[in-house]
């Protein structure tokens, strides 16, 4: 045993290796550099400053600091010289304004506070588009940005507006006569008077071609709705009114065809008098619309195509020859008889970028007069117009293009042949991109010109056709910005200003007698002949009709033949690629907000990035894996995507339930580097893959090297048989079984006799019954799970954001999050008989592992969480300091200021809801977001506190809103009437999901809701007695 | 910033000593002052008899404040003219007679659209403000207007006597006051010297006359300290009472922390609540009008204080004149007349031109209130929905020279007035519900902020 040797390396076996002799001898291996720190001996020796004199510093120093601390600060109020009367500090101001940037467009109310606009609000007047996504919610940070350019630049540098003025008129002038084109590329703006300046524009320098071009094109449903009407537009649709939809690949939920759907389709899925809609999805991504629907069909692009030429032979009883697999075709047989028992209460869309496919559809529509579809009042909130800008490419190419005037467009991240755009625009004489941010390309072009945010312009839309709106901004440029329309007018020699132009252009083409302040104040306007039903009679129109068309539904289809047999023959070789926009980020106007980073997608639950969505069974032929490490992060492969040669290198691979066998999925709006900070540089551009402005492409997926790390807030997928989180039945048990049977309340043990759980209590009950208490219900059959509650309470709260590192560490702070869950059997019902099943312990433990796993094609559920404001608040008692209480009012209050961090309420807390603040996120380099500089900082909410670091933050049900409400009735001495009381989730939910009051008012629809046969709470069983509430999910899965 | 001690009762007492002392020096000025005053009033009564040949100047005066003021000054160009000599100066220059006055000043509108040369050139020269016309005034009215215009002015030699006189006196009290305390000092040192002393010399005749002392005596038995240190009882009481009593200190000291009561910074423009809020009883709510409404109370725009100090652009005095104390600190009427001045400056009011440049700068005053941001605060709740005065939590501002802090802000406070406060639910019908039934509740008539649930935290902290 003495003997024994021990060892460090193997080179000290050897007793004559000089380096372990030399390690042997000398304490540190390296000599330290002490002369560098102490600096050359001449000058240290020369020094007066003796280590003593150095204490004394330090001793003086830190006296005068702590002394120095004993003195407040001294604060400065500073008032307006001249007040404007409108303002009064402290009060919020709204104004009615639009956004229109080229792929969002609707109607919101603008919150500001002493002249900042601090929050995006839906605008309750507007008859369409008046419900915000979480896109719009956010837009108002994007106005804080601080990489958002200041002026405007001449070849990258610092210029005057009157300088660029000069040089663009003089070479506009220069090119009047000759050959060459001046080209205005630009969004879709939908504004009569932007539309009738560029004619104006045109006008003057003659050769002028205006070329409309949307990043995501709808290139195919405007074509298809042309050439079928003459107009280029878009159909409109109220999926309220429809009792069957059937989509094929149309995310109608997020954006398709401009979005704004789903409130629509969420009043026509709450069950009322035993009818709610079925909602059936053919589909290859596992899209918002497709987790809605009840009953969901993951098959490839090519055979939804061939499913919808089969479909429209089956409407039309003639024959078309498909040759699709047994159950598809069965599949479309019974969608078939389901719609002819519809009649013309089914509606058909699509989202197949295929202009045959598009036609098929709106005939299929007309066919069944379904009165959800009016083509007689269309949208024109999409105009992109892809050959044009094909040839655009060409013509500059070949040098035809004198001029390129751009604006609310960055081709060079969108094109997938940005080269070729570059190499035109190099070739162009004068070219000026307007634009609020640095990008791709205001790289190429000579002169930048910075634009206004839309907050900060004037503006018009006509949305639909006859709904006008007004953009006003509301707030004053914060640089030296001008937008494109003051622009022109000025480049045409015209002294006015816009403001005037659009008015001038109301007051002698829209209004009428209709006064332009009012319009203004409401920021919409409808013509007459459209509020006397001018839908309703489009749609009685159809409805009479129907029949008629039904007979001669053969000569109307005659062109249409050949569309169907095209799509029937569509072919269906090797992996189908299906590019698509996420309801975060579309497409990537306002990739560098923040909040919309760090926007959990609502069906991945991943923030900060973009993958390719793989299905299992080819995950697991191609090797390619999802892994949770040991601090619980989500990894993934990586792969390579090549597109007709066109490769995507390291894409990040998310194996994704119910994406059909044979196809991938990649968001679009990511991967932008130019102009941006580094924390959001994330995600790959798809933009590359988008060849022909087509959405679906072939591809082939190689497996590459190395592990992605995802921040995916939701690690655990699926239910787990849970059935009393989310409570979900059928409309046939719904309509025919009392409600004990498929909302069961649970029950426990009270002295040997099982009770229902509501009954049983620990502690004595506060009556509750005076003044107010507020509840919420979340009606899980209205949720679509769209997220435009989680940044409207970003807004309203102050929440910080923490980052992808953090996010990925389960530190994210959202107040309200969506949670998703897949069914790992078939459906729900099938995961609570199957745990319910189990027997014996290895039977449990290995069942409860196949659970973890998601079905194939699972059903999908949405729940939006938030502090429960248990009345048994199991945090309230667990906290040390008292710092969290409740009050008679219902809500569980939270003093940041005396919260000391013992982070024992978020553990205490059932709901996991509690969120920690790890670190000061306001003021810190590290958090390089919008909460550490001047700018971002003007979106804070100045009624809400900031938090800081080392307390726990979480949902107050937006107390300081209900505070100002009963503030606002004892001013005015009244009673509160149901309705005024809000939050911000449930202002911002357009769909009715989330509707909140007062319990204690009789007449409120809350308290109807809290007496409905479907109000549960969650984890009824735990006694925490919640005042929010759900309403049990209702699928409409009766087949027939 | 300035610091108050927690515990300062001996300045409390100095300050009550001053008080008293200035009360009696106060009345004592009061009357040498009144002979003054009463020789400018003699002088004023004088001139106005002087200057009146056909009409009242006395009721001219008052004719005149009510009806012209706020556009004319005797002596200075206003929104119009200024209006002393007026009648002789026009009849001199233009040639015009009171008849021409009495028609213009009931009807200047009519002139001007009859084109009459003069009335056209003033309208013209005045920036085209029409002057409103007072059909009401009758001839006689006029002509003790134009009496009390021809009036020479008192010249304002009795009060600048008078400022003289008092900031002397005002030297004086706070000289006397020093040199009583130094002498008292000075005695009571004196008093310990000759202690001292005669303890010496007593001890040294002791020695000198073999008196022993006992102090061999004094060491056999054990020392008090000793015995102190021996009984461990004691020491542990002793012991446990000094660290109560260190703690109680401690706590006192540690609990003015953060808490400024009585701050009262040196603004940028020495605004006298005093003059405006005491001496012209002007409402809190004309400057702070969004007390009513809003959460803050909003320091008033500068374009609220031209409001008034468009005509009012020097100080004239409250009408017993300024009183000693105030000429003690330099409050005089020259130095509230260049605070004016100081916001001209800032709103940028050309006073030649009676027009504004657009060159402002805002004034930066140093905010007192300093209300954490935790805590949320809304003045209209209490000012509109609950009626209190602003002098309940503000302190009496009126009598206030400088603004100061007069409640400690702290969390306690508040708590203390929403336990004793009665919440005013009279025609209100937001509470009639609630009061009802919170009152069969409690079986009280009344109820207190705390019991409608005005002691939760979340109603103040979120």
């Amino acid at each position: 045993m003495a003997s024994k040797k021990y060892w460090k390396s193997e080179a000290e076996l050897n007793p004559n290796d000089s380096i372990v002799e030399t390690l042997r001898q000398n304490e540190f291996p390296e000599e330290i550099p002490v002369d560098e720190f102490l600096g050359d001996k001449e000058n240290l020796s020369a020094s007066t400053t003796n280590r003593r004199d150095f204490l004394k510093y330090v001793g003086f120093s830190t006296a005068a600091a702590s002394l120095a601390a004993c003195e407040g600060p001294v604060r400065k109020s500073i008032p307006y010289v001249i007040k404007p009367e409108q303002i009064i500090p402290g009060i919020a101001n709204y104004y009615a304004t639009t956004i229109a940037d080229g792929y969002d467009f609707a109607s919101i109310l603008i919150k500001t506070r002493e002249g900042r606009p601090i929050k995006v609000e839906n605008n309750k007047d507007a008859k369409t588009n008046g419900n915000s996504n979480a896109r719009i919610q956010a837009s108002v940070l994007s106005l804080y940005d601080s990489t958002r350019l200041q002026g405007p630049l001449a070849n990258g540098e610092p210029a005057e507006w009157t300088a660029i003025d000069t040089s663009v008129k003089n070479k506009l002038e220069a090119l009047k006569g000759s050959e060459k084109q001046i080209v205005l590329l630009t969004q879709t703006y939908a504004s009569p008077s932007t539309s009738k300046l560029i004619s104006e524009f045109k006008e003057v320098y003659g050769n002028v071609n205006h070329i409309a071009y949307d990043a995501i094109s709808e290139d195919a449903a405007l074509t298809a709705f042309e050439a079928k009407f003459g107009e280029r537009a878009l159909p409109t649709y109220d999926f309220e009114k429809a009792d069957i939809i059937v989509s094929f690949g149309a995310d109608f939920l997020a954006d398709w065809q401009g979005g704004g759907y789903d409130s629509g389709y969420s009043k026509g899925r709450i069950p009322k008098k035993g009818k709610m809609s079925r909602h059936i999805q053919f589909e290859s991504n596992m899209s918002l619309t497709g987790a809605n629907a009840d009953k969901r069909i993951a098959i490839k692009p090519s055979e939804q195509k061939k499913a919808l030429a089969s479909l429209f032979g089956k409407l039309n009883n003639s024959s078309v020859n498909v040759d699709l697999s047994e159950n598809i075709s069965k599949a479309v047989d019974d969608v078939a008889a389901e719609i002819r028992k519809a009649g013309n209460k089914a509606v058909v869309v699509t989202g197949l970028d295929d202009v045959n496919a598009q036609a098929v559809t709106l005939s299929i529509n007309e066919m069944l007069g379904s009165i959800a579809y009016s083509p007689s009042v269309p949208r024109y909130i999409r105009q992109g117009n892809s050959q044009a800008v094909n040839k655009l490419i060409q013509d500059m190419n070949s040098g035809k293009v004198g001029a390129l005037i751009m604006d609310g467009v960055n081709p060079m991240y969108t094109l997938p042949n940005a080269t070729e755009f570059s190499e035109g625009v190099a070739k162009v004489d004068l070219s000026v991109t307007f634009s609020t941010n640095w990008n791709e390309t205001t790289e190429i072009t000579e002169f930048t010109a910075a634009a206004n945010h839309f907050l900060e312009s004037w503006g018009d839309a006509e949305l639909v056709k006859g709904y006008y709106s007004l953009i006003q901004p509301t707030i004053k440029e914060l640089f030296d910005t001008r937008q494109f329309q003051q622009s022109l007018l000025q480049w045409m020699g015209s002294d006015l200003s816009y403001y005037d132009y659009i008015k001038e252009t109301w007051n002698s083409g829209i209004l009428g007698d209709a006064s332009w302040n009012k319009a203004l104040h409401d920021g919409v306007f409808v013509l007459e002949s459209n509020t006397e039903g001018g839908t309703s009679a489009t749609n009685n129109r159809s409805g009479n009709q129907t029949m008629e068309q039904q007979s001669e539904a053969n000569t109307a289809i005659a062109p249409i033949s050949s569309a169907v047999s095209s799509l029937a023959n569509a072919s269906a070789d090797g992996m189908e690629l299906i590019l698509y926009p996420k309801i975060g980020m579309g497409d990537g106007k306002q990739a560098n907000n923040p909040w919309l980073q760090e926007f959990p997608d609502p069906i991945s639950r991943v923030s900060w990035d973009n993958y390719v969505t793989v299905s299992r069974a080819d995950a697991s032929s191609l090797g390619l894996i999802n892994e949770n490490v040991a601090n619980g992060g989500l990894n993934g492969s990586y792969a390579k995507l090549t597109v007709n040669g066109v490769a995507l290198e390291n894409v990040p691979v998310l194996i994704q339930p119910g994406q059909a066998a044979g196809t991938v999925g990649l968001s679009f709006g990511y991967g932008r580097q130019v102009g941006m900070k580094t924390e959001m540089q994330t995600g790959v551009n798809a933009y590359a893959l988008y060849q022909g402005f087509n959405s679906i492409q072939n591809v082939t997926l190689e497996k590459a090297t190395g592990m992605h790390e995802f921040a995916c807030i939701q690690l655990h997928n699926t239910l787990m048989g849970r059935g009393d989180i989310i409570k979900e039945t059928t409309l046939e048990i719904f309509n025919t079984k009392d409600h004990s049977e498929w909302n069961h309340v649970p029950q426990v043990s009270l002295n040997h006799q099982e009770v229902p759980a509501t009954t049983v209590d620990l502690w004595d009950s506060f009556d509750r019954s005076i003044g107010h208490h507020f509840n919420m219900s979340i009606d899980l059959n209205a949720c679509t799970g769209c997220g435009a509650c989680v940044i409207a309470c970003h807004a309203e709260n102050n929440v910080p954001v923490v980052g992808k590192e953090e996010v990925r560490k389960s530190r994210d702070m959202h107040w309200l999050r969506i949670d998703r869950y897949y069914s790992s059997e078939d459906t729900f019902d099938q995961d609570n008989t199957k745990k319910d099943e189990f027997s014996g312990a290895s039977q449990t433990k290995s069942g409860f592992e196949e659970m973890e796993q998601a079905a194939v094609n699972p059903q999908v559920a949405f729940q939006p969480v938030m502090c429960q404001h248990c009345n048994h608040a199991p945090c309230e008692t667990v906290c040390p300091v008292a710092a969290t209480s409740h009050s008679r009012q219902g809500q569980n209050h939270m003093a940041y200021n005396r919260c000391v961090g013992t982070r024992y309420c978020a553990n205490n807390c059932p709901y996991k809801v509690r969120r920690f603040n790890w670190f000061l996120l306001n003021n810190n380099e590290e958090f390089d977001y919008h909460f550490n500089n001047d700018l971002g900082k003007m979106v804070i909410n100045p009624d809400v506190t900031v938090r800081s670091r080392g307390v726990i933050e979480k949902c107050s049900l937006c107390i300081q809103m209900t505070q100002k409400t009963i503030l606002d009735a004892k001013r005015e001495g009244r009673v509160i009437v149901d309705g005024e009381f809000q939050t911000a989730c449930s202002n911002a939910c357009s769909n009715g999901a989330i509707v909140f009051g007062d319990s204690n008012d009789e007449e409120s629809q809350v308290t109807e809701l809290k007496k409905d046969d479907r109000m549960y709470h969650l984890l009824e069983s735990v006694g925490t007695k919640p005042n929010v509430f759900y309403q049990v999910k209702v699928r409409n899965t009766n087949e027939a | 910033m300035k610091k108050v001690l927690y515990r300062h009762q001996i300045s409390k007492l100095f300050a009550f000593a001053l008080v008293v002392y200035l009360l009696f020096s106060n009345s004592l000025f009061a009357q040498e002052e009144s002979p003054e005053q009463n020789a400018a009033a003699a002088t004023e009564v004088a001139a106005e008899q002087a200057g009146s040949d056909s009409g009242d100047a006395a009721k001219g005066k008052q004719l005149f404040n009510q009806n012209c003021a706020a556009c004319h000054a005797l002596n200075r160009k206003m929104t119009g003219p200024a209006l002393a000599n007026v009648e002789t100066r026009l009849a001199e220059d233009e040639g015009l007679d009171r008849e021409w006055l009495y028609t213009w000043i009931k009807n200047s509108a009519g002139m001007i659209s009859s084109g009459d040369a003069y009335a056209n050139k003033v309208y013209a020269e005045y920036n085209q403000a029409a002057m409103t016309a007072f059909p009401t005034l009758s001839n006689a009215d006029i002509d003790n207007i134009l009496a009390y215009t021809a009036a020479t002015p008192p010249a304002p030699v009795a009060a600048a006597a008078t400022t003289a006189a008092s900031e002397g006196g005002g030297d004086s009290s706070g000289i006397t006051n020093e040199i009583i305390l130094g002498a008292l000092v000075m005695v009571f040192a004196l008093l310990v010297m000759m202690l001292f002393l005669v303890n010496n010399t007593l001890q040294r005749i002791a020695e000198a006359n073999g008196v022993v002392m006992e102090k061999d005596k004094a060491v056999k038995r054990t020392p008090l300290w000793k015995a102190f240190a021996h009984n461990q009882f004691l020491v542990l009481v002793s012991s446990i009472f000094l660290l109560l009593a260190s703690a109680y200190f401690a706590y006192g000291w540690m609990m003015q922390v953060g808490i400024d009561q009585g701050y009262a910074p040196i603004q940028p423009i020495h605004y006298s609540h005093k003059v405006h809020a005491g001496d012209n009883k002007i409402e809190c709510k004309y400057c702070h009008s969004s007390a009513r409404v809003s959460k803050h109370s909003g320091i008033p725009s500068l374009n609220v204080c031209m409001n008034c100090h468009k005509s009012i652009y020097e100080y004239k005095g409250n009408p017993e004149g300024p009183s000693p104390e105030d000429l003690a600190n330099g409050y005089t009427n020259e130095f509230y007349t260049g605070e004016i001045k100081k916001l001209y400056k800032a709103v940028g009011w050309d006073e030649e031109n009676q027009k504004y440049t657009g060159e402002s700068q805002p004034v930066e005053w140093v905010r007192i209130h300093n209300l954490p941001d935790l805590a949320y605060f809304n003045h209209s709740q209490h000012v509109s929905v609950a009626g209190i005065e602003c002098q309940t939590c503000h302190g009496p501002v009126e009598e206030m020279e400088i603004m100061y802090q007069y409640s400690s802000l702290t969390m306690g406070w508040c708590i203390n007035c929403h336990r004793e406060t009665n919440v005013k639910v009279e025609d209100n019908a937001y509470y009639a519900k609630i009061h009802e039934e919170l009152s069969k509740k409690y079986g009280v008539e009344n109820l207190t902020a705390a019991q409608m649930g005005g002691l939760e935290c979340g109603k103040c902290h979120y």
